[in-house]
């Protein structure tokens, strides 16, 4: 009743007013208005944009129980266990800060996305293990209601490592470790490679190890993708940032042995946004630092490795970016459908990408000659000259049909490096109390990085590995000088 | 038995256009991208609402759980009987129907029930397999692939056979003479590369996959990977028609060899 009187009232106004002597000016007038009066009250209802005080919503929260450091794969990994492995619903505020949005350096995406088994360590054997297990059910534990399941794109078509005569013995011993810890794996003569796969030479091979199953390649855009997409559904906070200072407050205490040490621990970590000098001071419990090729900086703005050498204070983080190239050739005689992932004796390697007799491979430049001969990282410039002098000839002598080959395009990513025994940090620094670790894998980063995310989150929430025994993967190993040495480096 | 359903949808998509009258002022906020993303109501209900999200979520996880369900394997059977009988069992309860050695094919009749005479062959070893639109996964391959002497394996529609199951059947490379994928939804060119460990292969049937993006290119592919096997297929000009200035350099290449 009362709105029928008032649209009459209404009416009766408009069409009084119409009488007057502006009349299609006022009602032009009137409609614009009314639209625009529509969108302010849409704006001011909660939820809406429109905000009288400063606009506080690019800024990450005030509070959050963990920050990761770095938003790539492992980052991710680590946020999504914390979060599946939580005991009650919500129960940990998971903050992400990662700098470069589109992820345009970020190792994860460059990467040639290859998972393998053929490692030395049982513990890397272990990782890996599961995280095939996990791609496998990808869809499972990834999955979120309503968007459409993940195309991992997996090529399961295994990895070929060739061994020379020097290398046999070590390859021998590393398929036993291998088969213990439940990977297929089998050994090769270079007869049995020749009839296998007739388009290797097998000059100079003196044993093969192939991979049967759970091994090949798979699209890592699509596993960060897929585990942002989930890890936003259960409540992970985003923001595009940096990190650019930590707020500790330390104690001394003295050991047993009458040593004093310094314990620090991070109370505050300042995000700095993107392109702008405004920072927001994210008040933290725990700092998780998967900055991939940067965690070395990252680990110094904490204060480690400030203090006298040979000491754990002054002990760094040996993680530093190292620049390797990747290449993709055109061949139209190369190998077919059935090439695995080749890893020659002299470090080169290869694999096929798509059907169209196309190949992607390249070789790491510490395996030819040491140290002298890495190229800047500064940028990610590809150096030609690499794939002419020292990728093609090992190639063309190992696979005698690419003799005749084209390069298509060139990328350069970068590697976490661990100059000290490359292999994986993880787990809690032993002074920095509250920072975590899940870095310097050096290369194979992506495709440990679901295990790696759950020992961390188990690490963090438990305080001990539950599932995979990554002890010897402590950050205190670099100050025993406890080298865990892994020999299927690539 | 009827072939299991594929889909993985929760709810029927009713009522299309309904949430844009309810959502009204709330309209502007949502992204204008999402404008053509089918919405049904419950998606809605989701979007607002925890419990419903919550239960979402755990009709999802049942609806996964399922499968597994189905794909345990009989371990209590394999201990009594030997792994024959355990993976016909397994064959028979999915739908499928199997074939023993100097035996008749057996099949469950139409409600899905099957006589348990087989328990005597415990020694005769299975030699064909069909397990046509069974709801077979990665974890129940195990059985069949204990299967030493198998000779024929049908997996035509199966809705959760993927490239992962594919990388698992070079454990039968020594007696699998016959091999049919043809319709299995999940099934790439990705997976069919790891054929190759089956050299003792006469037959493979790889028609009708939609997941394989040139059909007739891989079968190509397939064929010269498998020298001495018949591979049915997408007729092998059905990719060229699809994109002519591409796939004419490869076809090009595989004439010589």
């Amino acid at each position: 009743m009362l709105r029928r009187a008032l649209r009459l009232g209404l009416g009766r106004g408009l069409l009084g007013r119409g009488l007057g002597t502006w009349r299609g000016d006022s009602t032009l007038d009137w409609d614009g208005k009314v639209s625009d009066i529509k969108k302010k009250i849409q704006s001011v209802l909660p939820g809406g944009a429109w905000n009288p005080l400063y606009d506080t919503s690019h800024l990450p929260p005030e509070h959050s129980d963990v920050v990761i450091v770095g938003g790539g794969v492992l980052g991710l990994s680590v946020a999504y266990w914390l979060k599946r492995l939580e005991k009650r619903r919500g129960a940990i505020q998971v903050l992400v800060v990662e700098r470069d949005y589109t992820y345009s350096q970020a190792s994860t995406g460059l990467s040639v996305g290859g998972i393998r088994q053929q490692f030395s360590l049982p513990e890397n054997i272990q990782l890996s293990l599961f995280s095939v297990d996990f791609l496998r059910n990808i869809n499972e534990y990834l999955a979120v209601v309503d968007d459409p399941p993940l195309d991992l794109q997996f090529n399961p078509s295994g990895y070929l490592l060739l061994a020379s005569e020097k290398g046999a013995a070590i390859m021998e011993n590393n398929v036993k470790v291998q088969r213990q810890e439940g990977a297929k794996v089998c050994l090769m003569s270079p007869e049995q490679l020749r009839n296998k796969f007739p388009w290797i030479n097998t000059e100079g091979v003196a044993l093969a190890s192939y991979g049967l199953e759970d091994e090949g390649w798979f699209d890592p855009w699509c596993l960060l993708q897929g585990l942002r997409r989930k890890v936003q559904s259960m409540g992970v906070l985003f923001c595009h940032g940096e990190v650019t200072r930590f707020i500790s407050s330390s104690n001394r205490m003295e050991t047993a042995s009458g040593e004093e040490v310094t314990l620090k621990r991070i109370h505050e970590v300042h995000v700095k946004m993107d392109r702008s000098l405004e920072y927001q001071p994210v008040e933290c419990a725990i700092v998780i630092n998967a900055a991939g090729a940067w965690s070395g900086q990252i680990a110094e703005l904490a204060g480690i490795g400030k203090g006298p050498p040979g000491t754990l204070q002054g002990t760094k983080l040996p993680v530093e970016p190292r620049k390797r190239y990747v290449y993709l050739w055109h061949c139209p005689q190369g190998p077919g459908l059935e090439t695995p992932f080749v890893i020659d004796s002299s470090g080169a390697y290869f694999r096929r990408e798509g059907l169209g007799n196309n190949y992607l491979g390249s070789c790491s430049p510490t395996e030819l000659s040491p140290q002298e001969e890495e190229p800047d990282p500064g940028n990610l410039e590809v150096d030609h000259g690499f794939f002419q002098d020292k990728v093609w000839p090992h190639l063309a002598q190992r696979v005698p049909a690419f003799e005749t080959l084209k390069v298509r395009s060139a990328w350069a990513g970068y590697y976490d490096y661990n100059t000290f025994d490359q292999n994986g940090v993880v787990g809690p620094h032993p002074l920095v109390v509250n920072m975590y670790f899940a870095t310097g894998f050096s290369g194979h980063g992506l495709q440990q990085a679901p295990a790696v995310g759950r020992a961390v989150a188990e690490m963090v929430l438990e305080g001990s590995f539950q599932t995979i025994d990554l002890n010897p993967f402590l950050f205190s190993r670099f100050y025993l000088g406890e080298k865990v040495q892994e020999h299927n480096i690539i | 038995m009827a072939a299991p359903k594929a889909s993985l949808y929760l709810v029927a998509p009713i009522w299309k256009g309904g949430p844009r009258g309810i959502r009204g002022l709330s309209r502007t906020v949502a992204p204008e991208g999402n404008q053509r993303k089918r919405r049904t109501v419950l998606q809605f209900l989701a979007d607002r609402f925890y419990d419903v999200q919550a239960l979402r979520e755990y009709l999802l996880r049942k609806q996964v759980s399922k499968v597994h369900q189905k794909n345990r394997s009989f371990t209590y059977v394999k201990e009594q009987y030997g792994p024959y009988i355990a993976a016909a069992y397994f064959v028979l309860k999915q739908g499928g129907a199997v074939k023993f050695q100097g035996q008749e094919w057996m099949r469950p009749n139409g409600r899905g029930r099957f006589s348990l005479e087989f328990f005597k062959f415990q020694a005769v070893p299975v030699e064909a397999v069909d397990a046509s639109g069974c709801a077979i996964n990665y974890q129940g391959l195990d059985n069949l692939l204990a299967l030493k002497e198998l000779q024929s394996l049908s997996l035509q529609r199966c809705p959760h056979v993927d490239d992962w199951c594919l990388s698992r059947l070079y454990q039968l490379a020594g007696s699998l003479q016959e091999l049919s994928l043809a319709g299995c939804p999940q099934v790439s060119e990705r997976g069919l590369a790891c054929l190759h460990h089956l050299q003792n292969l006469r037959r493979l049937d790889i028609s009708d996959l939609p997941a394989v993006s040139n059909p007739g290119l891989t079968q190509i592919l397939v064929e010269e990977m498998l020298p001495n096997c018949n591979v049915l297929g997408a007729d092998w000009a059905q990719g060229l028609k699809l994109g002519p200035e591409e796939q004419s350099q490869d076809t090009a290449r595989s004439i010589p060899a």
